[in-house]
């Protein structure tokens, strides 16, 4: 085949293509280095990107790894039966682990029951990692979401007790990742790390994927505190004079109830997200996240302590 | 259209920060609320009302020991283009940072500042740049505004510059003058640099070349991730990526280490038939016979074959905090495959603000050596300037499992 016709070969091949590519090769790095290890799936827009990926880099065959949705017990009822039903689909193996368990076990214990649970999730993700053994995890975070994730490496390695230390990472060139741990130890991995928001809903809308009904809008009773839009539920009661409106809203980020904000939106489609995140102006965490606001290191610090 | 990956070195008195927040706030790239953190951050800092280069501010453990430890990636697209940006500090462990930033990067941004001139810091980045096979340079003469925008300032600096990079070869070089702070030449033209014909900053980052096209134009290099599961008296399955070249369905190609001819019978893609896959693409190929393909094996072009070593000349760079130990055993992770590697000899170091060859000593963190490394089993592997895939590996220290030196194939 002569220079030109590849040219254009590679004219046809977009940004979309390329970071595909990318994301199979980690997925398939993982399956040839790693004994043991999991994906993470929550039922999130960026697990349901990876569960595709993972499709594409193994199917026929299964996927060498099970999935884990580490359950906070404050979730969207919708994302939890869109998680089961989307592995049952698949037709592969859902673990699931929970706070709940690990309270029971006195491993995590929060100072009210309405406490949000996302930083405990650290821990019974650890004990489940523990548990089975697991030497590699993948995630679906991305290095455009905040500012400690930017200088995470694709392969990133976890001590003992389940910390990333970010002055001691690996080296990371070409595509020469380092899966080697000691027992005891993990991997975390990020295959769509160089993904943007707008990225992953390129995505979506390009492979037709299914994502729970909450990221589109809906109408749904809210308290507005501090600028962001609270869900009212039974972990997120109003307080005392805030006065509860019905809003039009869907959800950028699905996390823990406790600490997850819908903004406000008239997207019914996947289109139509495309262009409000197109115009967006505040950035995915900055609109939607609770947690985030408390200090300019909030993920750094949870980051060391074991979170995703 | 291809994302384009570059590095960027420089330190923060170069204006090195100021001019990547500059990039991204004019692309549109940051947001309100991260804006807003930016402000409270410069009045907390007593500096400008809206300093850009706090946009780039790194992490606690960083501020809390005022250095900047790795490299950080950053995005932005326009509606052309998605960029990926390297952002490695400059003055800190700037050999093994700008290594890590170039391995990857289609081209390197270096900064200048116009009343400082040509630094010997600036040379070393371009070096290493060059050292790790980049073929595009842009250098942005920055502080423009310092010297009331004077073409004889900047073509006086221009011309020292192409004096200096000539010597290196790249592909390609374009210096552009400009002021991060004022944000001329960066995304806008601005209206003080009238006499400058050439394009802005983010004009030329367009018009760049992925490397992608490079290395579809080399020999075929597929190494083998994964066997797949043979299908229904099919043949069994390699996945991969080609890293080098093309793939197109009924070629003759060498598999490595068995020595044996096969042709391609299939491509792959998602269950999908194709004709034709190039440098890039993740596929799963299947071969017309059954051979026993394992990961690490290697598919290649047999009329341009790797050459099969059990001795590597090489180029390290010592990334490890600990010296690295003459005689001692290393892993080395090359295309898929691992073996152990013993350090036969260390011919020489390099001065990395010259790359010329200086008696060996010492090989430590930061440091370039020209080495000999025996292999307990042999390796495929082109020179690191004809095929990066191949040419290309890194050094595993057995015990702590770090990662400690990246290897070039001479």
């Amino acid at each position: 085949m002569n220079a030109p016709v590849q040219k254009a070969f590679l004219a046809k091949r977009d940004h979309l293509d390329w970071l595909e590519s990318e994301a199979i090769y980690i997925l398939r790095e993982v399956a040839g280095q790693c004994q043991n290890p999991v994906l993470l799936f929550s039922g999130g827009k960026d697990s349901i990107v990876l569960l595709r990926l993972a499709e594409k880099a193994f199917r026929p065959g299964r996927f060498p790894f099970p999935l884990l949705h580490i359950d906070t017990g404050h979730n969207f009822p919708e994302v939890i039966a869109f998680r089961d039903r989307r592995a049952a689909e698949l037709g592969e193996r859902l673990l699931v682990r929970l706070v709940e368990d690990s309270i029971r076990r006195g491993s995590v214990r929060l100072s009210s029951e309405n406490q949000s649970r996302n930083a405990a999730q650290s821990v019974t993700l650890l004990e489940a990692i523990a548990e089975f053994q697991f030497d590699a995890a993948i995630g679906g975070a991305r290095r455009d979401e905040e500012k400690a994730r930017a200088k995470e490496r694709i392969f990133s390695f976890r001590d003992e007790f389940g910390q990333w230390d970010p002055r001691n990472q690996r080296p990371e060139l070409w595509s020469l990742y380092n899966a080697r741990v000691n027992p005891g130890e993990h991997v975390r991995v990020f295959p769509i790390s160089n993904w943007t928001e707008l990225d992953v809903w390129q995505y979506i809308a390009r492979e037709k994927l299914e994502v729970p009904s909450i990221y589109y809008a809906h109408r749904r009773p809210v308290v507005r505190r501090r600028g962001l839009l609270v869900p009212v539920t039974s972990v997120t009661p109003p307080r005392a004079g805030e006065s509860i409106e019905e809003v039009m809203v869907r959800f950028r980020t699905v996390g823990d109830i406790s600490c997850t904000c819908p903004v406000e939106s008239s997207a019914f489609s996947v289109e139509d997200i495309l262009e409000e995140t197109k115009s967006a102006t505040l950035t995915e965490r900055g609109a939607t996240r609770m947690d985030d606001q408390t200090s300019e290191a909030s993920m750094e610090r949870r980051k060391k302590e074991g979170y995703f | 259209m291809q994302p384009l990956r570059f590095a960027t070195a420089g330190s923060v008195d170069d204006g090195k920060s100021t001019l990547i927040g500059r990039l991204l706030y004019d692309a549109r790239a940051v947001q309100e609320d991260q804006l807003a953190a930016v402000e409270r951050a410069s009045v907390r800092r007593g500096g400008p009302a809206l300093d850009l280069s706090l946009l780039t501010d790194g992490l606690e453990a960083e501020r809390e020991q005022g250095i900047t430890i790795d490299v950080a990636y950053r995005y932005f697209a326009t509606p052309e283009r998605k960029f990926i940006i390297a952002d490695s500090p400059g003055h800190e462990q700037y050999t093994r940072n700008m290594a890590t930033g170039a391995s990857n990067a289609d081209a390197i941004l270096l900064l200048v500042d116009v009343e400082k001139g040509l630094l010997p810091q600036t040379r070393r980045h371009a070096l290493i740049a060059r050292l790790l096979g980049i073929r595009h340079a842009i250098v942005f003469v920055n502080k423009m505004d310092r010297v009331a925008f004077s073409a004889d300032a900047f073509r006086e600096l221009e011309q020292r510059v192409r004096s200096f990079a000539g010597a290196l070869d790249f592909q390609s070089l374009e210096v552009i003058p400009g002021s991060a702070l004022h944000g001329d030449m960066v995304v806008e033209r601005g209206e003080s640099l009238a006499w400058y014909a050439g394009p802005t900053l983010l004009e030329r980052l367009h018009a760049l070349p992925a490397s992608a096209e490079d290395a579809a134009a080399g020999p075929l290099r597929f190494p083998v991730q994964l066997a797949a599961k043979p299908q229904q008296g099919q043949p069994r399955g390699c996945m991969g990526r080609i890293d080098s070249g093309h793939l197109l369905v009924g070629t003759e190609v060498l598999v490595l280490p068995s020595g044996k001819h096969t042709r391609v019978r299939r491509i792959l893609t998602n269950g999908e038939e194709r004709e034709i896959a190039v440098a890039g693409d993740s596929v799963t190929v299947v071969l017309t016979d059954e051979l026993d393909v394992a990961r690490g094996d290697l598919i290649v072009d047999p009329a341009v074959p790797p050459r099969e070593a059990r001795e590597l000349q090489a180029t390290l760079v010592w990334l490890g905090q600990e010296p690295l130990r003459p005689g001692g055993r290393y892993l080395v992770q090359h295309a898929g495959r691992r073996t152990l590697a013993r350090i036969a000899s260390i011919e020489a170091k390099l001065d990395v603000g010259t790359l010329e060859e200086t008696q060996a000593g010492e090989v430590a963190l930061n440091d370039i050596a020209r080495a000999t490394l025996r292999l307990q089993s042999p390796v495929f592997v082109d020179s690191y300037e004809a095929v990066r895939a191949t040419g290309a590996f890194i050094l595993i220290d057995e015990a702590s499992n770090h990662t400690v030196a990246a290897g070039l194939v001479r």
